[in-house]
């Protein structure tokens, strides 16, 4: 579990980046993960009183701020309206209840995590990250990036007239992903990130018509990505899942066109 | 450092350590309905409501509960004695452990949704686990408990 000596609220994102450039210090965000870590820090920095709590919606995006729980994710009307399902699909197994109430858009992103069914659907769609010293930068550049020593302040998803659909498979309800697939869609291409591989979630960008049938496209989909082994599967059941759950999703998104 | 809170409606000023968990000032404080299962954010065991929210106490800084209006079960004793008469005829206890989480669980999911479907109320009460009634006991009393207007109408 993790200790630490000091805990300090930040009272602005200055004052947690500075805080935040010692090796010495850490983000709290949920603290769901942090928290079950064996580590001793000096400092824990908390975002909390910075009011990145909330779900903005504009015409052209979603903002969502870093501290917003999965739980605000979950339920969150605009979100819902937008993208049907969605953001209920990816996070309703994640635990339970209290436990999304607690965790955060930001640590999840932020986590970079193998297991996250929250990087998974957002890297399907058009997002961004918004970092207090590093910008904006799309989340796919952010996924590859090292880990530094910045803040993750909010994400944006734009409303590019894409349509989602999300899938994927536990052992047991409430477990890690054993794979993760999110799709989305426009007239001409399909969006595709697979996560719980069991690494962390990447896209793969491919046109309808490089494959004639919907099962050809998922098989090529699926070839894009590496799977490895653990607990949970091989890398050979998972990446077969890969190419099934895809295919539903494409199929999906296709009865959704009409 | 100090923090100051409500505690089941009373005013507590409370000295922390920076990285103490409220599962463990709560029980300092002696809320002993309060408890700690895995220690791993799984169980939901440790479920207290802060701000009206449920949350589990033993991943949530005592630090955070700052100015915060924090409810244990030792708080709902009339809302948990009604719905603990609904476990009993069901005979959805045995050992009695988990019961304080789920209580408070069905009570924040009570204020919470707006209809009761059992899909709802499944993937609800997902976070708490009980490792001897197999659930439907369980379930059943919280499908008789949540429906106990539309049956006093009937009546």
């Amino acid at each position: 579990m993790i200790k630490f000596k000091n805990y300090v609220k930040a009272e602005s994102l200055e004052e947690a980046y500075n805080l935040n450039q010692k090796k010495s210090s850490v983000i709290g965000a949920g603290m769901m993960w942090l928290k079950v870590q064996s580590r001793i820090k000096m400092t824990l920095v908390d975002l909390s009183g910075l009011g990145l709590d909330g779900i903005e919606e504009t015409d052209e995006e979603f903002v969502i701020g870093a501290m917003c729980t999965l739980r605000q994710l979950e339920i969150h009307e605009g979100l819902n309206e937008y993208f049907p399902g969605l953001f209920k699909e990816c996070t309703r197994s994640i635990v339970g209840v209290q436990f999304r109430n607690g965790a955060t858009a930001g640590g999840s992103i932020f986590g970079r995590f193998g297991f996250s069914d929250i990087l998974t659907c957002m890297l399907a769609l058009d997002t961004y990250v918004e970092l207090y010293k590093g910008g904006i930068i799309p989340l796919e550049e952010f996924c590859r990036q090292k880990f530094n020593r910045d803040i993750l302040v909010r994400i944006r998803i734009k409303k590019d007239g894409r349509r989602a659909l999300y899938a994927s498979s536990r052992m047991t309800k409430t477990d890690f992903p054993l794979i993760a697939c999110c799709v989305s869609a426009t007239d001409e291409t399909y969006y595709v990130s697979v996560g719980a591989r069991p690494g962390k979630a990447e896209l793969t960008v491919i046109k309808r018509k490089e494959a004639s049938g919907l099962k050809e496209l998922a098989e090529l989909a699926a070839d894009h990505f590496h799977y490895g082994t653990n607990q949970r599967g091989s890398g050979e059941y998972r990446k077969h899942l890969t190419e099934v759950y895809v295919k539903r999703l494409f199929m999906a998104l296709e009865r959704e066109e009409g | 450092m100090q923090i100051e809170f409500t505690l089941n409606g009373r005013l507590i000023y409370e000295e922390t350590s920076d990285d103490e968990t409220l599962f463990h000032l709560l029980r300092r404080k002696g809320c002993y309905s309060v408890k700690c299962g895995c220690e791993t954010e799984n169980c939901g065991l440790c479920t207290v409501l802060v701000n009206g929210v449920s949350r589990l106490s033993c991943s949530y800084l005592a630090a955070r509960a700052d100015d915060c209006d924090v409810v244990t079960l030792e708080g709902v004793q009339k809302e948990a004695e009604e719905f603990g008469s609904f476990l009993a005829a069901e005979g959805a206890e045995q050992c009695g452990f988990c019961s304080p989480g789920l209580i408070m669980n069905v009570l924040a999911m009570e204020k919470e949704l707006d209809s009761y479907e059992k899909e709802k109320v499944k993937e609800y009460l997902a976070g708490n686990l009980c490792r001897c009634s197999g659930y439907m006991g369980q379930l059943r009393a919280v499908e008789k408990y949540l429906s106990r207007g539309e049956n006093r109408n009937e009546c």
